[in-house]
């Protein structure tokens, strides 16, 4: 197996109940180098949109999955080899391997460059940084007829003739740059007649974590066509590429050697069309257009799906008199911003205050798990953010609200709201959360029934700061009108543990908050 | 056959097709009583008189225009720009309407504007560059980018017969210095024909035009290094024998597109496009490009050495391309 030294790239653990993530692209094409912690690929999975970064300082020799395709949390998808390796070689098929036993990959002790193993995700680990390239070629070496070129380019025409006589182009001696197989070597070699008594080693080496994650197709250069059945097709990089002659190289993507367990997902699709679980729609109609499901609308469908058959939902408003929080928010906001960069909007006086009010509200603040009742000595306070391009909504979570002031709140919302949309925000930063704001007021709506984030007891809606005729009464206790910055709030609550009367005396004592509170209750 | 010059064998071409053909006239600056520039219609004025080899002011626009509309009205003007560089002044007349006539008329504008073109004798920027690839980017004119005398010669045979305007990039460095026997008889080449200069089955050359000459100097330098060079001409831009390119491509494996135009936009951008789209699992290298690079044209003897590809730099890029 050329991954002796190799650094595997696999498919993160984006949250404990992430089991998928989809390629969205690779910062990194194969032959470029990378820096230890420098972004490789950028994932969607249904919690999160995140950059990867490589597990390791080197060259990227292989990409094992393409752009769009969605694959299983713990799948290899890319291989980063030492500096000065070049895109792997499929594995040379003529030696017997020594032992191919998956349970023992790693065989670090052949190498200086530490192997981790394959199990952990990556990004947990650190190989040396800056490992020599020997290493490589002595992996090379370890089989004995890929000496000297197993670690350079194969170009388009020496792929095709490899795939078309059905040679495996790292058995071919190399005359050009840095040993590479020239297209007159491999003429020469078939000339030779060596390639006529092809390897008969059908399968490839299983992959080292087969139970874990179906084989990686081959890598995209090659199509590899040694008589094996056990060949993926060729990659959706070459779909021109002619298939190989015999017929039996046509054949199952699945390879023959290990078998997947039974509850294993499907092998990862050559064609970057992101698996959806539903049946496939049928081919659209004239006038109708497809576009492929993102894992995060895929996300969000099942997540809305499930929380209207999970929980009661039932939604009440109150009508907030906003003077206050505006002349406030108009004194604070510019020293806010000339003192500490933050814009303190509307959104994190309501925020502030509704995690004073959540102390007094516990089963508001809490969750139905089972048959028990979970109430926190805690806020985990999600916000509802949009995401720039308008498709898609992701809920990032302030931890712990209960311990920050309203500079505090403007601040940590202001930054994950930013790094929600910059696709920067860690798993952890969307989970967790025990109570959600959502601000669908944006856009002046003044009302509306926000779906509970689960396994959440309710949601809060604020909407738009509205100027209203509002009956105030003057000094002598008349009533008079009066124009006022009104602010809708709906609180939206599951009715299996929140009732009507506690989800009133919720928003009551919200509003008086927001009516009464001066500067220094935030 | 005879031994020609370039020039010569141009020359020889118009004065055949000008004695065969009524309707062939010339225009242009200082063609009729001096000659020509370089010559190329010395003795013409003498022999077919002055109105068929027309002395005009020096407004590249008023050739053009005159030609087009002496095209439209029947005859078969072969117009000279004294320098390839001045067609700039007449690009409206060329582009917008002899371009587009038959696209929007129906009428044809069988025009040939002959453009001495290129450098090598420290012209400067306004004497030396090859702006054919401007022209081969518009849909409605041809491009021819003759080579050798016998080229020169049926290209402009085929040029004034065709029934588009045509440009007839005609290489100032190749018209004393590159002779060749050329039949004395009468005889056309038809345009999107590339011609192997030099055969060999390593690395493939894909060039035009003076670089012709450049390219087979350097295949002789790699000949002695074991390395075996096909300079293919291809003699036409628009239209260009993508056939033969893609079937030497795929023969040889390894390709060098080389013009003496700037490089960024070049004709060669094009070539190595379609390589590379239509013959990528062919390809054992990248396909390289050798150009001038995006400046003007310099004046300077040492630095127009520089500027236009050379034997060695051309020698050391095939170098590379048979050691990948």
């Amino acid at each position: 197996m050329s991954t002796g030294t190799q650094t595997e790239v696999v498919m993160p653990q984006m949250g404990v109940s992430v089991s998928e993530g989809t390629i969205t692209k690779w910062l990194k094409q194969v032959g470029e180098t990378i820096g230890r912690d420098e972004p490789l690929l950028e994932i969607s999975t249904d919690k999160v949109d995140t950059e990867v970064p490589s597990p390791a300082e080197g060259v990227v020799t292989q990409i094992l999955a393409q752009e769009g395709e969605t694959v299983e949390v713990g799948t290899v998808i890319a291989l980063i080899g030492p500096e000065g390796a070049q895109p792997a070689q499929p594995a040379p098929q003529d030696a017997p391997t020594p032992e191919p036993t998956p349970a023992e990959q790693p065989r670090a002790e052949q190498t200086p460059a530490e192997q981790p193993p394959a199990e952990q995700p990556p990004v947990a680990q650190a190989p040396p940084a800056q490992a020599p390239p020997e290493p490589a070629h002595a992996a090379a070496q370890a089989a004995p007829s890929a000496a000297g070129n197993g670690k350079t380019f194969v170009s388009p025409v020496v792929a095709r003739i490899a795939s078309e006589h059905g040679i495996d182009p790292a058995s071919v001696p190399g005359t050009g740059t840095g040993g590479r197989v020239t297209k007159k070597d491999i003429l020469a070699f078939i000339d030779s007649g060596a390639a006529t008594a092809p390897a008969p080693a059908a399968a490839p080496e299983p992959m080292p974590a087969p139970a874990a994650a179906p084989p990686p197709p081959p890598p995209a250069p090659e199509p590899e066509a040694a008589p094996a059945t056990a060949v993926a097709p060729p990659p959706a990089a070459e779909p021109a590429a002619p298939r190989p002659p015999a017929a039996e190289t046509v054949a199952p993507p699945q390879p023959a050697a290990p078998p997947p367990p039974p509850d294993a997902a499907p092998p990862p699709a050559p064609a970057p069309a992101p698996a959806v679980p539903a049946e496939r729609a049928a081919e659209p109609v004239a006038g109708e257009m497809f576009e492929p499901m993102t894992a995060m609308r895929r996300g969000i469908a099942e997540h809305m799906r499930r929380s209207l058959d999970t929980s009661a939902h039932v939604t009440s408003a109150i009508e907030i008199d906003m003077s206050r929080v505006v002349e406030l928010r108009k004194k604070l906001k510019p020293e806010y911003e000339r003192t500490h960069g933050v814009n303190v909007t509307y959104l994190s006086f309501i925020a502030r205050a509704a995690v004073e009010t959540l102390k007094d509200y516990p089963w508001i603040n809490g969750e139905i798990r089972a048959d028990q009742i979970v109430t926190r000595s805690y806020v985990n306070l999600g916000f509802a953010v949009e995401l720039a391009d308008g498709k898609g909504l992701i809920v990032p979570v302030l931890r712990n609200a209960e311990t920050l002031n309203l500079l505090g709140i403007a601040k940590g919302v202001t930054d994950i709201a930013q790094r929600a949309r910059d696709k920067k925000l860690l798993p952890d930063e969307v989970q967790g959360g025990t109570f959600t704001i959502t601000n669908p007021g944006g856009y002046g709506t003044i009302h509306g029934t926000p779906v509970i984030s689960q396994p959440q007891a309710a949601i809060l809606g604020t909407y738009a700061v509205v100027k209203r005729p509002w009956v105030v009464q003057d000094e002598m206790g008349q009533d008079v009108i009066a124009i006022r910055p009104i602010m809708n709030l709906t609180l939206t609550y599951d009715h299996r543990l929140v009732d009507g009367a506690l989800a009133g005396r919720f928003l009551r004592d919200l509003r008086k908050r927001l009516q009464t509170w001066d500067e220094s209750a935030y | 056959m005879s031994e020609r010059t370039y020039l010569q064998a141009i020359s020889d071409a118009l004065r055949e097709e000008m004695r065969r053909d009524q309707r062939v006239f010339v225009l242009g600056e200082d063609v009729g009583v001096y000659g020509g520039a370089f010559k190329v219609t010395l003795g013409f004025q003498e022999e077919f008189g002055p109105w068929r080899v027309m002395d005009t002011p020096l407004s590249e626009t008023a050739i053009v225009g005159g030609a087009t509309g002496a095209a439209l009205m029947g005859l078969r003007p072969v117009a000279e720009m004294q320098f390839a560089d001045f067609i700039s002044c007449a690009w409206d007349h060329l582009v917008t309407v002899a371009a587009k006539q038959h696209f929007r008329g129906g009428t044809a504008v069988p025009i040939v504007v002959r453009l001495p073109s290129g450098g090598g004798f420290s012209g400067g920027p306004f004497h030396s560059q090859n702006p054919e690839s401007s022209f081969a980017h518009i849909p409605g004119l041809k491009v021819v980018c003759p080579s050798t005398p016998p080229d020169a010669k049926g290209l402009l045979a085929s040029a004034i017969a065709d029934p588009n305007p045509v440009l007839y990039f005609e290489h100032k460095h190749l018209y004393r210095r590159i002779k060749a026997e050329v039949p004395d008889e009468r005889y056309t080449i038809p345009f999107g024909e590339a011609r192997v200069h030099r055969e060999g089955d390593d690395v493939l050359v894909v060039t035009w035009g003076a670089m012709v000459h450049t390219a087979a100097e350097a295949a002789e330098e790699l000949a002695k290094e074991g390395v075996e060079v096909e300079v293919l001409d291809l003699r036409t831009l628009i239209p260009w024998d993508k056939e033969r390119v893609l079937e030497d491509v795929r023969r040889c494996s390894k390709v060098l597109v080389l013009h003496e135009d700037t490089r960024t936009g070049g004709f060669g951008a094009e070539i190595a496009a379609t390589i590379a789209e239509e013959a990528f699992e062919h390809l054992d290298a990248p396909v390289k490009r050798i150009a001038a690079p995006d400046t003007p044209v310099p004046f300077s003897p040492p630095l127009e050495k520089a500027f236009i590809p050379q034997v060695e730099g051309v020698a050391a890029g095939l170098r590379e391309l048979a050691e990948y």
